[in-house]
């Protein structure tokens, strides 16, 4: 089997999600992400916000600057993130995207 | 005089383009290595070979990261002066005193000796990592890791000191976690760890406990700490798993990347896999035993905690994914949620028990904890569990205070004490044997006995607490003798109630609460009414100096 089928396979609406520290910085954060992921579901915990969302979220950079009304980049994420489920698929300067799923190969990081 | 400033951009050159997130990946990481010349690649990286993993090509080693020298430094060094501001504020403002309640500390003391002295011991194992690995991609990853672990391990000690200065419990934890008897839990299972290969360690660490359990021993312990009012110590806890989150992209990439190189390698991971969720799903029942009754504020059940954690993003999202790689749940996955109904209950009753011999005091739950339980664990609180603690506070009432009189027996492999009930019958308690070599050797469960019976000649050499207090080799042969040689002090072990840390804790509070200066009154009412004798009575029945 290609690992395409193999991907068929599978039911990809497992919930993947990100748990953040309820802080006032994060805030920004997390309306930007609430507005990019349209099946988002948001828990609270003291200190932390729990985002879980079906197969994928997406964190887009500009979202997160314009609730910010500042420059943002994607590595800031790491400031905010306390844990993960899912793979992380993609990170560049533009976008983070969480997913499950085999990953994908990423010619540009081939030396 | 020519002045120079180096950050400031020259206006008058062109302005060079800026590389991509991952060509600066690739640039400040890959790029950086290069092919041994006189020395080939097998007397460079000795290691990578004897357990058997076949690696064909180690630039397929993704890090989704990407991170760069440059901005792990950066980001480093933010999250630390957040952290370092917070515990500034909490020590100025004598924070020690908005806790819920100094019985909370005594989780923190268990958190101190049991875990901290593993993150140095990861430290060290992930710079041995940062060598010995044949890629640059591992390595750097691996590099950051190390630091990272270092920079826990600092920080924990720095956030717990402040409460060293007021609290017993606290001031030699290094020493116990080489000695106590049920910190060998943790350090046994890091120190098997660290005596695998590198990519059992990986599969191990990286993999087992940082991607698979970590969430289950930090955030839902996080979050209880911000809800008992312990800021520092949620203030590192969500610092340090922000590097977590990290690590447990490396554990899965790790795993990944080692199933992708070669099938051959599917069978050594899946074993690995078994042994190291069992391995650390035992050391996560302190955490539950922590969970469910050390805090005086609980936030979730170590049940709620597991379903959440475990069984939905792990079974539910993890394993359907490494399923394409020929890789199934744990072996024993299915006894481990089975007992996530009773799991803390079987611990929390033998802290308590052995607490005499501990670095911390435990109490009985009051009534409204009780009924919390019975309300997280409707299965089986009531059923099996209620009653003792009944009785534990009538005995307790009455001056005897329970505590057992002997040494438990210990698992040879996870050393938790034998406490355990059997798989599905709650009347019968569990007990395993194997023979090794005309000795005898005792488990708590299927799955440390499996444990045992694929790697007899490593486990035989267990350093179990018990034994070597009989053999002689912990200071002597009565209990005084033993917790001198651990080398506790008065007030760090036994009974809550009447301990020292709860007597400091009236007393400032008493101080706190005085503005008309007439703290004594309320000295003589706790007197009259026979709180300070019921201390005394209650240290002399654990025999100790009251």
């Amino acid at each position: 089997m290609t690992e395409t089928e193999l991907t068929k396979g599978i039911l990809d609406n497992r919930p993947v999600s990100v748990d953040l520290q309820e802080t006032e910085n994060n805030r920004a954060l997390i309306i930007a992400i609430e507005a990019d992921n349209a099946d988002l579901v948001i828990n609270h915990f003291p200190g932390v916000v729990k985002l879980q969302s079906p197969g994928r979220l997406v964190i887009n950079r500009e979202s997160v600057e314009a609730q910010l009304g500042r420059s943002w980049e994607t590595h800031e994420f790491q400031m905010a993130i306390i844990t993960l489920s899912g793979n992380i698929s993609e990170w560049d300067e533009d976008r983070i995207v969480i997913s499950w799923g085999p990953r994908v190969d990423d010619e540009e990081d081939e030396d | 005089m020519t002045t120079t400033a180096p950050n400031q951009p020259n206006k008058a050159a062109a302005k060079p383009k800026k590389l991509s997130m991952k060509a600066r990946y690739s640039a400040l990481t890959r790029d950086l290595d290069w092919q041994p010349s006189y020395v080939s690649e097998e007397e460079m990286y000795p290691h990578t070979k004897y357990e058997g993993i076949k690696i064909h090509d180690w630039s397929k080693w993704d890090d989704p990261f990407r991170l760069t020298v440059d901005a792990y430094y950066r980001y480093q060094a933010e999250k630390d002066k957040r952290l370092y501001s917070v515990l500034d504020g909490f020590a100025q403002g004598q924070g020690h005193l908005t806790l819920a309640h100094a019985s909370y500390l005594n989780a923190m003391k268990i958190f101190l000796g049991g875990v901290t002295p593993l993150e140095y011991q990861a430290n060290r194992h992930f710079a041995y990592l940062a060598r010995q690995f044949n890629g640059p991609g591992p390595r750097f990853a691996a590099l950051c890791q190390s630091i990272d672990e270092m920079r826990h391990a600092q920080t924990e000690i720095h956030t717990l000191s402040n409460y060293n200065k007021f609290y017993a419990g606290f001031h030699n934890f290094l020493q116990q976690h080489d000695r106590v008897w049920y910190l060998s839990v943790t350090k046994s299972y890091f120190d098997d760890a660290l005596s695998a290969g590198p990519f059992e360690f990986l599969i191990a660490i990286g993999f087992s406990f940082e991607y698979l359990l970590t969430n289950l021993l930090f955030v839902p312990f996080m979050s209880a700490a911000s809800f008992n009012g312990d800021l520092p110590t949620m203030t590192f806890g969500f610092s340090a798993q922000s590097d977590e989150s990290r690590h447990m992209t490396l554990g899965l990439e790790a795993i990944k990347f080692i199933l992708e190189q070669d099938e051959a390698n599917v069978p050594i991971v899946q074993e690995w896999v078994d042994k190291w969720f069992w391995r650390g799903y035992r050391v996560t029942g302190l955490v539950a035993a922590m969970l469910d009754y050390m805090l005086p504020r609980p936030v979730m059940s170590w049940k709620e905690a597991f379903e959440l954690y475990f069984e939905q993003q792990m079974m539910n999202g993890l394993f359907p994914d490494l399923a394409l790689y020929g890789i199934r749940p744990p072996k024993h996955v299915d006894q481990a949620i089975r007992e996530k109904d009773h799991l803390s209950h079987w611990l929390y009753d033998t802290l308590y028990q052995f607490s005499h011999a501990a670095n911390f005091t435990t109490t009985v739950p009051d009534e409204e904890h009780l009924d919390w339980l019975a309300q997280a664990y409707p299965d089986t609180f009531d059923q099996l569990y209620r009653d003792k603690w009944e009785e534990m506070r009538a005995l307790d009432q009455a001056g005897k205070r329970f505590t057992y009189p002997g040494l438990p027996q210990l698992c040879q492999v996870c050393q938790v004490p034998m406490a355990f009930h059997a798989d599905g019958d709650p009347a019968t308690m569990a007990q395993f044997c194997s023979d090794h070599e005309g000795e005898h050797y005792n488990f708590c469960s299927e799955a440390c006995k499996w444990i045992f019976d694929r790697e007899p000649a490593k486990y035989r050499q267990a350093w179990l607490p018990v034994h070597q207090i009989y053999q002689g080799n912990c200071g002597g042969p009565t209990l005084p003798d033993v917790m001198a040689w651990y080398g506790y002090r008065e007030g760090d072990s036994g009974e809550f109630v009447g301990s020292i840390d709860d007597q400091n804790r009236q007393k400032w509070h008493q101080q706190i609460e005085d503005k008309l200066g007439n703290a004594h009154e309320v000295e003589t009412a706790l007197d009259s009414e026979g709180v300070t004798a019921a201390a005394a009575s209650v240290d002399a029945s654990i025999g100790k100096d009251a």
